[in-house]
């Protein structure tokens, strides 16, 4: 018993300081919902994870004039979707960024984003030790008709 | 057998038959349970638009007549609901197989400033072909939600806006009355049984009627 906690903590600290690019911070589905031709806005989904408490609290997309995190929320049957400073990545958490919860708005669009083609999206992440990670990931287009659930 | 266990039985053999009643009745019997979505029938409110298509011709629900009629409204410069709900509404015209031929989908847009007819039209054929995209006048979108009970703002964010809206569809008969408002959750499954449902009415009632 008396050495687990050292353990444990040595062990936690070793992750932490591992020196493997985005070892903190998982993220994998992400993709962006394809749009039409003069179409400004659209969304962007993934799932994040990571392995420290943090929060997302910046995007940016090169095609993207502004890219905002947003949270959709019903009120009754209204629907709002409001952007937020930033998501809590709680540690181990697989946090989802899906239809009908938080998401990535992407607006001021300067192209098409055509079905088959990929979005360069920045994700930047703070730990709650105040660190910031960059991370750079390639998102595919899904068609319109197509939903991901 | 015990004393406690003999009591259970006796109220289950008296109980069960009675909910089986009830839920036979509830199926049965016409009243909102037999539908998925919720019973509105009679509602004094969303009976006709006047609005355009992409060609700019005027459309109103009268023109409808003999198909089941599924309504919503939204914006296309929508990440979520929006498109989710036009995937829907894509999904329970082919889940209606043949029957799909007589339910005509109608998306109005909230925001026909930036949602052009041109964009309208692409937008729509992405879920469906068969979708119309209707839009009008910014006053006219206004009394138009108002008459349907729609309701819907316009909230900025960042240098655009994003529209917080009512996420119904409505569920016209094929005789154009508004009959079910269902919720931006109902799959598609219970949707296409609903559609069914009224399509089926439908005909059972022209089959009556003395020739």
């Amino acid at each position: 018993m008396i050495f687990r906690p050292p353990a444990a903590a040595v062990f936690a600290a070793l992750l932490v300081a591992a020196p493997v690019a985005h070892g903190e911070v998982r993220i994998t589905d992400a993709w962006v919902r394809a749009t039409v031709a003069q179409q400004k806005a659209t969304g962007a989904f993934m799932k994040i994870t990571s392995t420290v408490d943090a929060r997302l609290v910046e995007v940016r997309a090169t095609v993207a004039g502004e890219a905002e995190i947003h949270e959709m929320s019903m009120d009754g049957d209204r629907m709002k979707m409001r952007a937020i400073p930033a998501l809590a990545l709680p540690a181990g958490k697989n946090v989802e960024l899906k239809p009908g919860g938080h998401h990535i708005m992407l607006l001021n669009l300067s192209a098409r984003i055509e079905e088959n083609s990929t979005t360069p999206l920045t994700l930047v992440v703070e730990t709650a030790t105040g660190e910031r990670e960059t991370i750079n990931i390639d998102a595919p287009a899904r068609a319109l008709g197509k939903q991901g659930h | 057998m015990n004393a406690g266990k003999r009591a259970h039985l006796r109220a289950l053999s008296v109980l069960g038959p009675l909910l089986l009643a009830l839920f036979l009745l509830g199926g049965c019997d016409g009243g909102g349970s037999r539908f998925h979505g919720t019973d509105i029938s009679g509602a004094n409110y969303g009976r006709d638009f006047a609005l355009l298509d992409p060609d700019g011709k005027t459309r109103q629900l009268a023109d409808f007549r003999g198909k089941v009629v599924m309504l919503f409204f939204g914006f296309i410069q929508c990440p979520d609901v929006c498109p989710t709900t036009l995937g829907r509404a894509a999904e329970t015209r082919r889940l209606l197989g043949a029957d799909g031929e007589r339910l005509q989908i109608i998306f109005v847009t909230l925001d026909p400033t930036r949602d052009s007819p041109e964009i309208l039209r692409a937008y729509t054929a992405a879920f469906d072909a068969d979708i119309l995209g209707l839009h009008t006048t910014p006053e006219k979108t206004a009394e138009t939600a108002k008459a349907f009970r729609i309701y819907y703002r316009k909230v900025p964010t960042g240098s655009s806006y994003t529209i917080d809206h009512s996420a119904i569809s409505y569920l016209y008969d094929p005789e154009g009355r508004l009959r079910l408002a269902v919720g931006h959750q109902t799959p598609p499954e219970a949707v296409a049984a609903d559609v069914a449902a009224l399509l089926r009415a439908s005909s059972t009632t022209d089959e009556e009627q003395p020739r």
